[in-house]
């Protein structure tokens, strides 16, 4: 025994830090269209090779191939690219108002807009989806009125939520919109209850839940895997695994060990691992778990491999932590260039009618914020101060009501 | 009507919301076919089928985040926890979210979920089967808190949180379950038979939330207490001779405010008594409105007897609980005063 070396203990680094080259070399990508499509009925043990590989269907050259390809009609296509790139342009603009005082937060999607387009656009309009704070592009996939977001950010008279939620943690049930809290993991859970439920009344509604990679290691994360399983929950369950939660890269997550898909074998679940900036490979495995789920075979794990290019909210400033050049040497490129891209390829789609989109949409945000400028920015318009009080419980107690008339509201 | 222990009373509740409502169904550890440790759920399953009743994993978050959901989907879940001193995993479920939904979300989706849990000492439980958190739950707003002391009102008061819009924390005092308690441990056990309190009706009946019951009316001191310490309180007033006034306060979210306020307007005294240790406890609430509301008419200090500052001891168990002895000190001091 007095042989053996000392122990040492591991604190995970990553690969660089500010002012160091970017490397990217601790990960493989394997070529698109390269990863078997296995029947969505198959049972789990025979699909265990696919939470260590990479889904992709979209090539160096924009074209889809493989078996994962979804088969996607150009409108849905178009329909995802707006829906991602109304979600980049939002966001700067909300991200600049955020910077001129109008509003206390914000957080942006960028780089990460196909997961929320195209799960949303694959799912039904009674599924539910769960989301974090970071899938806003499912709203924008679905039409949510854009000035109800804008409202919502500026906590002012016409926020939907009545100035009781932090900006952009929304809630929108008639768009399959679970209500978002600033903790995160703890709606993990939720989902599968809600596909329990949808079981037990015999209906066909499923949901959606996403998770960040760090917040994975939560008891959240583990427990939602344990009951979904446990209770074959049709439930899609998602990791967005984008590298980075606030300052910490994925390997405190655990991400040195193994894949975030992988954590589905030990639960019995099937896990895939894919490509979360290809919108394609984002809809197929989308698509596969939601058949896996409708035909009452259970839940699917399913990591999305992405890169949170911006900072993870208007309060940290990513320079400090990880390299400058790091988010545009992504391996997997912008996921709203590699849909563009395809699209043109196929003969659907231009640089013309992109930019002309994009001027659009520009165009439509600009008038929107103005809208909500003139109800009012934070501090300059708000909500009945009588609706602090609403809503604690169905109907208030005598707390609440005294407590409101010694505010005089 | 028919005699039922606080078990038998509680069973029949879920039986008969099992029976009347397709929206509500039961879940925890060992509460399928086995029936739960307590038995409160015995026979549900068999009677109601797998998916109205049935075992969890062992995972109180898991379970609460579950119901949550059900409940946000337009379920009325029942979930059970087999021992209150096993809630605190579920803790962030049930502040975070269960209280918060409704608000955060403007009212687009709830939790109407009901967490049905075995608490409180005087089993030999030592610390992780005998304590009484009920007072941060009181803590939380947007939950709501239930104790019943009895088996009439426990039924009425588990069916009247399972229809409740808001999620509910229904509390049972595991000591009562099977007879009322007056404190003194080595006396015989007595059953629930005769009491007029184990009258239950066999349907379907409601006590409303946030409804005090006067046990005992008196002229001279308020009492306040639930759960257990009702019966030790009636055991320790009839031992005093003094004319106590007794408020079982069956929940302490919604609190009857009014009826505890009336009371100790007449009394000008007060005793507030709680198995939970004392410091942070629901006296201090309780203590603090009193004062606010009923200071000029208060006669004496308000006194608090409760649990000692100590987590729950095995072997000290009945030097740690408090016993009608020590309420009966505080009555006298408090009418001496």
């Amino acid at each position: 025994m007095s042989n053996l070396p000392p122990l040492q203990l591991h604190i995970p680094v990553p690969p660089s830090r500010p002012g160091e080259p970017v490397s990217f070399d601790h990960f493989t990508f394997p070529a698109a269209g390269s990863v078997r499509c296995p029947d969505s009925a198959v049972d789990e043990s025979e699909m265990r090779d696919l939470p260590y590989d990479l889904i992709r269907v979209l090539d160096e050259e924009g074209a889809a191939v493989g078996p994962w390809d979804p088969g996607l009609s150009p409108d849905i296509l178009r329909r995802g690219l707006r829906a991602m790139l109304l979600t980049r342009i939002f966001d700067d603009r909300m991200f600049k108002a955020h910077r001129q005082g109008k509003t206390s937060f914000y957080m942006k999607s960028t780089g990460e807009e196909a997961i929320g387009a195209a799960q949303s656009l694959m799912l039904g309009k009674n599924d539910m989806c769960f989301p974090t704070y970071r899938v806003m592009s499912w709203l924008m996939a679905r039409d949510y009125p854009l000035i109800d977001m804008v409202n919502q950010i500026f906590s002012n008279a016409q926020d939907p939520l009545k100035g009781r939620q932090m900006p952009i943690l929304f809630s929108a049930r008639e768009y399959g919109f679970y209500s978002l809290s600033g903790n995160v993991g703890s709606r993990f859970g939720h989902a599968v209850g809600w596909a329990m439920a949808s079981a037990y009344k015999n209906r066909n509604d499923i949901a959606l839940a996403y998770i960040g990679e760090g917040t994975t290691a939560e008891g959240d994360f583990h427990e939602a895997l344990t009951f979904a399983s446990v209770y074959r929950a049709p439930v899609i369950l998602c990791v967005t695994n984008n590298q980075w939660a606030i300052s910490s890269f994925s390997g405190i997550a655990g991400a040195e060990a193994t894949t975030f898909a992988a954590k589905a074998i030990a639960y019995g679940l099937p896990g895939l691992r894919v490509d979360g900036n290809d919108f394609l490979a984002v809809a197929a495995a989308t698509r596969w778990a939601e058949e896996r789920a409708r035909n009452n075979h259970g839940a699917t794990l399913i990591e999305f491999f992405t890169y949170r290019v911006a900072g993870h909210s208007t309060s940290d400033d990513p320079t400090k932590y990880r390299p400058t050049e790091e988010a545009e040497k992504w391996p997997l490129g912008d996921p709203i260039t590699r849909l563009k891209q395809h699209l043109i390829a196929i003969g659907e789609w231009s640089e013309e009618r992109h930019e002309s989109m994009a001027t659009e949409l520009t165009e439509t945000v600009r008038a929107t914020v103005k809208q909500g400028e003139a109800v009012g920015t934070l501090g300059k318009s708000k909500p009945s101060t009588r609706e602090m009080f609403e809503g604690v419980f169905a109907e208030p107690d005598w707390r609440v009501i005294e407590q409101r008339r010694e505010l005089g509201v | 009507m028919t005699s039922m222990n606080m078990i038998q009373a509680l069973n029949n509740a879920l039986d008969v919301k099992l029976t009347q409502d397709p929206d509500v169904l039961i879940f925890g550890e060992d509460a399928g076919y086995f029936g739960g440790v307590f038995r409160v759920t015995d026979k549900l399953q068999e009677k109601h089928g797998l998916t109205r009743c049935f075992d969890t994993p062992i995972a109180e978050g898991g379970i609460i985040a579950t119901a949550i959901g059900m409940g946000a989907y337009g379920l009325r879940p029942v979930a059970e926890i087999q021992f209150a001193d096993y809630i605190l995993p579920a803790f962030d479920q049930l502040v975070s979210e269960a209280a918060r939904l409704r608000y955060r979300s403007n009212g687009e989706f709830s939790a109407p979920i009901t967490v049905r849990s075995p608490y409180g000492g005087g089993i030999f439980g030592g610390q992780t089967h005998s304590q009484s958190p009920e007072a941060i739950f009181a803590h939380i707003t947007g939950l709501k808190t239930v104790i019943p002391s009895n088996p009439y009102d426990a039924k009425g008061l588990l069916i009247a949180s399972i229809e409740c819009d808001d999620p509910v924390i229904f509390l049972e005092p595991k000591r009562i379950y099977n007879g009322p308690f007056e404190g003194y441990h080595d006396r015989p056990i007595k059953t629930w038979a005769g009491h007029p309190m184990a009258d239950v009706p066999e349907g379907h009946y409601t006590l409303p939330l946030g409804k005090a019951a006067i046990t005992r009316s008196g002229q001279d001191v308020t009492v306040l207490a639930y759960g257990t310490m009702v019966h030790v309180a009636l055991a320790g007033i009839e031992e005093s001779g003094i004319d106590a006034e007794l408020i079982d306060l069956r929940s302490i979210v919604p609190l009857d405010i009014d009826t505890i306020v009336e009371s100790v307007k007449k009394t000008g005294r007060c005793v507030i008594f709680h198995e939970a240790s004392r410091f942070g406890g629901f006296g201090g609430e309780l203590s603090a409105l009193v004062q606010e509301r009923c200071f000029y008419h208060l006669t004496a200090p308000i006194e608090r007897i409760a649990g000692w500052d100590t987590p729950y001891p095995h072997a000290f168990e009945w030097d740690y609980f408090p016993g009608a002895d020590r309420l009966v000190a505080a009555l006298r001091r408090t009418m001496e005063a």
